[in-house]
């Protein structure tokens, strides 16, 4: 039975890993930069909602909405301001720039919303699930979590399958230059992109936080690496990629945690890691680059 | 470019020694502190700095002896707190209370050694600040520092307390524990807690770690734990991660007592936490916001007056080494004229004497030892329908 | 000036990064020596002189070589923690400081440049961001293997665990390692001219390596990998070498960093520092050494002297980091630093020509 149980705890932490990670995949695909910044826009986005249900009592529907709208806004803000201006730079300038952003962000929090630690009241109002007489709870948590998780990867294929814009990001992301003179805006699928990303760190910074339920200007760090460390282990780029990554991840870590050693649980995490690469190289999911000479 | 760059340099050099000219001068006391004001540990910085300054702003509106109080960042990294450190001793330091965190303090305990600045730890809790100690094994790595003294218990009091504790009370059957290996304060309490255990024969069915600061999910160890069907778990580790064991164990439904430390005080200050979680959570603190006391209760109006939240046992610990710094000044007659080695000769002869006793918020009648360990007794304590109630 | 810009660029970087670390010693010792640095500069000086070590190696990594590493503190920690443990296993026989010093350096680079190999051998496979995850990875793994990692010594030598200090089973020892809390208890014996030191060797075999014929066969690979392996250069056999150089002078710069302090954590070699390295090399510009150089030392006080700003500090870093990061790399801002140089050039031409016509 702890067998089960810890496969579901891994599924439910391995789902906001990949919700995360989706995120982050969309940017890579389109602007090809690592945006460190990603994680930081989580907490942002958690404190929005904690702010909007305990501050000014609103439903928590609401606060999620409210926490995407914001979200988007910063997101197509940081773009505009520190990575557009980086376009024709290397990605290695622009890496740092997003750290600085990330170091941004998590020290406006601070001055913001204080050091102290907040508890953030789970969203899901949905009873925990007993099965075998008691013996396996799946908590109401795991399930929205695994279920908002599946949903939004749904989406997301069926958006950059069938609607323009997701036609128009799929281009940018072959080839910059021929999709501008196929007559796409680069610039404004480029923010769509960062648009979209930030909305599901809205939506994952409410979920990772309604399953933990501690928030601090630091909370997006670990998780947002952890993530990007699961859309590479997918093949980064790749939507159903950032997905299976996300799960394996958090299946993994959960495991080696009650199995092997919780004190070494990331070392092992990473080391898989590194074996995955090692036979694949480019993810488990990911595209296999041809070379030109 | 590389001009730009050149004259950037040169800015810093003059900006470096700027600094130098700043000597000792006026009459109050320079009172330096050390902590982490910004990253994940900022919450216990800034509770330092806030029960610091409020305790100076006290002593300053009464006649006599005056203090003057600097923090400084040291983003809890030893490196950055030994810059701190340093740049303090330009500002002038005269005394110094802190580094607040255990592995920053060990390196400034041992550079404020060199330089004889008297130092009063408020939360820095390893015996490695202090040097000196034997572990288990009678290997002394460290020398004992003469300069530094603390105020909060050494990691081994707690434990062996803790594990008495639970076997005088008889709090469980089969106890579970869950520490942070990756923090000195945690582990050093889980060791000591362990071998007294052995001693008295409690049964500990499992022992569970985590391993970083910023973990999370403890689903994993709740339910090995719950496998082995412990009745107690004990937690010696802060509030922010048992905040999240006590959500997370209540999610899957496993009813089970819980046992804290110092560290987790300030659980029920959490914002927004719902304190029926914590229902029933026991633990062994000098210090608790609600107590009746008349001193308590003033700082803890203060505190909510100025900083909008309710004081931790942090911000408590340095408003007492404040006060303790005061009256030994006032009986050895330190003036602000003194050079800091001279206040150090001075204030360990004070801290060291047998009657040299200061009441407290986190004990009453609190004395230091030649080793530097303060001696006050810890309160047990168990929450009941959201408040401290003694046990 | 006429005279130095006619020689040739390899031998004008190598006067000038030389140049510049020989000038600030030549400042900055004896101000150090009678005590006029004030506490907080006199602090900085070897934590400085680390970071440069670490930036140059980095360098060559990134700038050079053309591989993002993300784990560059990983082998820093491998350094630190070899060294401090060498150190202090050797202090009764060899009591000269500045012997065990160096003993403590260069084993704390060979263990480097072993892990470094370790690491190296499957990881230049990969390539781009995925090589750059990987030594991610790593670094966290050794971080966290470190944590858990108890060590002592006594008469009998040295005892490692992977448990507790009991389990060590000393008699009258003392703990080197002590897991989570890292090496404590450490003799500080790094000083300011060790740590310049240690930069003049790593300036030394980086700029050598760089004009020799091995570096142009690892440049040739970083500007076409198929084209340089065309021609018959052995692309695994000089990534490698240009890899496990830069672990080794890592670790090398990790040893000198942890005999700085009395405790050195495993905690202090995480991603975060990764990062703040990689941020000087780039900052400094990439394949540059002098700018490594400068921008590290620039970097490394910026937050120090923001310290007036107190609860800002943090803040404006950030803000300074990202504008200068705009500043330097931006399009646009690319286009009005031209035009403000050619603005400056032709005023000086006319300035000139002007002279000459008054002569």
């Amino acid at each position: 039975m702890a067998f089960l149980t810890n496969l579901i705890n891994g599924l439910s932490l391995g789902s906001v890993y990949a919700i995360i990670a989706l995120g982050y995949t969309m940017v890579y695909g389109i602007a090809k930069m690592l945006n460190f910044a990603h994680g930081d826009v989580i907490m942002v986005g958690a404190y929005i909602a904690y702010i909007t249900m305990s501050s000014l009592g609103l439903p928590s529907f609401v606060a999620i909405i409210f926490a995407m709208i914001v979200c988007t806004v910063l997101g197509i803000v940081i773009e505009r301001l520190a990575y557009k201006p980086l376009r024709q730079a290397t990605s290695l300038a622009v890496l740092i720039t997003a750290i600085g952003v990330s170091y941004f962000l998590q020290n406006a929090a601070l001055l913001i919303f204080g050091s102290a630690p907040v508890s953030f009241r789970s969203v899901v109002k949905i009873p925990a699930l007993k099965l075998f007489g008691g013996e396996l709870i799946v908590t109401g948590e795991s399930m929205v979590t695994v279920i908002a998780c599946i949903i939004i990867m749904i989406a997301l294929t069926i958006f950059t399958k069938k609607s323009k814009m997701g036609k128009a990001m799929r281009a940018v992301s072959e080839d910059k230059g021929a999709a501008e003179l196929m007559g796409i805006n680069v610039n404004v699928t480029i923010s769509a992109t960062f648009a979209i990303g930030s909305a599901l760190a809205a939506i994952a910074g409410v979920l990772l936080c309604s399953a933990y339920p501690v928030l601090m200007p630091t909370t997006g760090s670990m998780p947002g690496i952890k993530a990007f460390t699961a859309a590479v282990f997918g093949g980064i780029g790749s939507i159903p990629g950032a997905m299976v990554g996300g799960l394996l991840l958090g299946v993994i870590e959960t495991f080696s945690k009650f199995y092997i050693s919780t004190e070494l649980s990331d070392a092992i995490v990473f080391a898989v890691l590194i074996i995955v690469l090692l036979v694949k190289p480019t993810g488990i999911l990911g595209k296999k680059i041809s070379e030109k000479v | 470019m590389k001009k730009l760059l050149a004259i950037l340099l040169a800015a810093c050099l003059v900006f470096a020694f700027a600094g130098c000219g700043e000597k000792t001068s006026g009459d109050a006391i320079k009172l330096g502190g050390i902590g982490p004001i910004s990253g994940a540990a900022a919450v216990y910085g800034q509770a330092v700095q806030r029960g610091a300054e409020i305790a100076v702003e006290e002593i300053n509106a009464l006649d006599g002896l005056k203090f003057e109080f600097k923090m400084q960042d040291d983003e809890h990294d030893a490196e950055k707190s030994v810059n701190a450190y340093n740049s303090l001793k330009d500002w002038g330091m005269q005394i110094l209370v802190g580094s607040v965190t255990t592995q920053p303090c060990i390196a400034v305990s041992t550079e404020s050694n060199a330089d004889n600045i008297f130092e009063l730890t408020p939360s820095a809790s390893s015996t490695d600040v202090l040097g000196g100690q034997p572990d288990a094994d009678g290997n002394v790595t460290i020398q004992r520092k003469n300069n530094v003294f603390q105020m909060c218990f050494t990691d081994p009091n707690q434990g062996i307390a803790s594990a008495q504790y639970i076997f005088d009370q008889k709090l469980g059957e089969k106890i579970g524990v869950i520490y942070n290996s990756a923090d000195a304060y945690s582990k050093g309490i889980y060791q000591k807690f362990m071998s007294k255990a052995k001693e008295l024969g409690l049964n500990v069915v499992a022992e569970e770690a985590f391993a970083s600061d910023d973990n999370a999910d403890f689903n994993a160890q709740l339910t090995a734990i719950k496998a082995k069907g412990a009745d107690l778990i004990f937690m010696p580790i802060y509030y922010t991660p048992a905040s999240l064991i006590l959500a997370q164990a209540a999610q899957m439904q496993y009813d089970v007592d819980f046992f804290g430390v110092d560290g987790l005080d300030g659980l029920l200050g959490v914002e927004g936490f719902d304190t029926k979680l914590a229902e029933g959570v026991m633990l062994l603190t000098p210090f608790t916001a609600d107590a009746e006391d008349e001193k308590t209760q003033n700082f803890v109006k203060k505190y909510k007056e100025k900083y909008g939240e309710v004081p931790n046992q942090f911000a408590a610990d340095a408003y007492d080494c404040v006060y303790a710094i005061y009256e030994a000044c006032k009986a050895q007659n330190v003036t602000a004229d003194m050079s800091a080695s001279d206040i150090c000769d001075k204030l360990v002869e004070q801290f060291t004497k047998a009657d040299f006793k200061v009441d407290g918020l986190t004990g009453n009648g609190m004395t230091w030892s030649n080793t530097g360990e303060v001696s006050k007794s810890p309160k047990g304590m168990k929450i009941e329908n959201g408040v401290y109630v003694g046990l | 000036m006429l005279k130095f810009k006619s020689l040739k660029k390899t031998t004008r970087t190598a006067v000038t990064s030389y140049g510049i670390i020989l000038v600030a010693f030549a400042i900055m010792f004896p101000l150090q020596q009678f005590g006029l640095l004030s506490n907080a500069m006199a602090g900085q000086l070897v934590p400085i002189c680390t970071y440069i070590v670490m930036a140059i190696s980095l360098n060559l990594t990134v700038g050079v070589l053309g591989e993002l590493s993300l784990g560059h503190a990983g082998f820093m920690s491998v350094g630190a923690f070899c060294g401090a443990i060498t150190s202090s296993a050797l202090q009764e026989v060899i009591p000269a400081a500045p012997l065990r010093l160096l003993v403590a350096i260069i084993i704390g680079g060979i263990f480097a440049g072993i892990a470094g190999l370790l690491v190296g051998i499957p990881v230049l496979r990969l390539r781009g961001d995925y090589l750059a995850i990987v030594t991610l990875a790593f670094g966290e793994i050794i971080r966290n293997i470190i944590n858990c990692l108890y060590v002592g010594v006594d008469k009998r030598g040295l005892h490692i665990s992977m448990k507790d200090i009991a389990s060590l089973g000393m008699e009258n020892g003392r703990v080197i390692i002590n897991g989570p809390q890292g090496a404590v208890g450490i003799t500080r014996i790094s000083t300011f001219a060790s740590g310049i030191v240690l930069i003049l060797f790593t300036l030394f075999i980086v700029l050598n390596l760089m004009n020799s014929r091995t570096g142009r066969a690892i440049t040739a690979i970083r500007d076409n990998r198929i084209a340089a392996e065309s021609v018959g250069i052995s692309i695994t056999k000089y990534k490698l070498t240009a890899f496990i150089t830069s672990s080794v002078l890592a670790g090398m710069a990790g040893a000198l960093y942890a005999m700085n302090f009395s405790t050195v954590a495993a905690k202090k070699f995480d991603f975060n520092t990764s990062i703040l390295i990689l941020v000087f090399v780039v900052l400094g510009g990439m394949g540059n050494i002098t700018g490594s150089i400068i921008a590290t030392t620039i970097l490394y006080m910026v937050p120090e002297i923001l310290r007036e700003f107190s609860d800002y500090r943090m803040l404006i870093y950030a803000i300074v980091l990202i504008l200068v990061m705009l500043f330097t790399n931006s399009a646009k801002a690319k286009l009005f630093r031209e035009r403000v140089f050619d603005f400056v050039l032709r005023r000086k031409k006319n300035e000139e020509e002007e002279g000459v016509k008054n002569d």
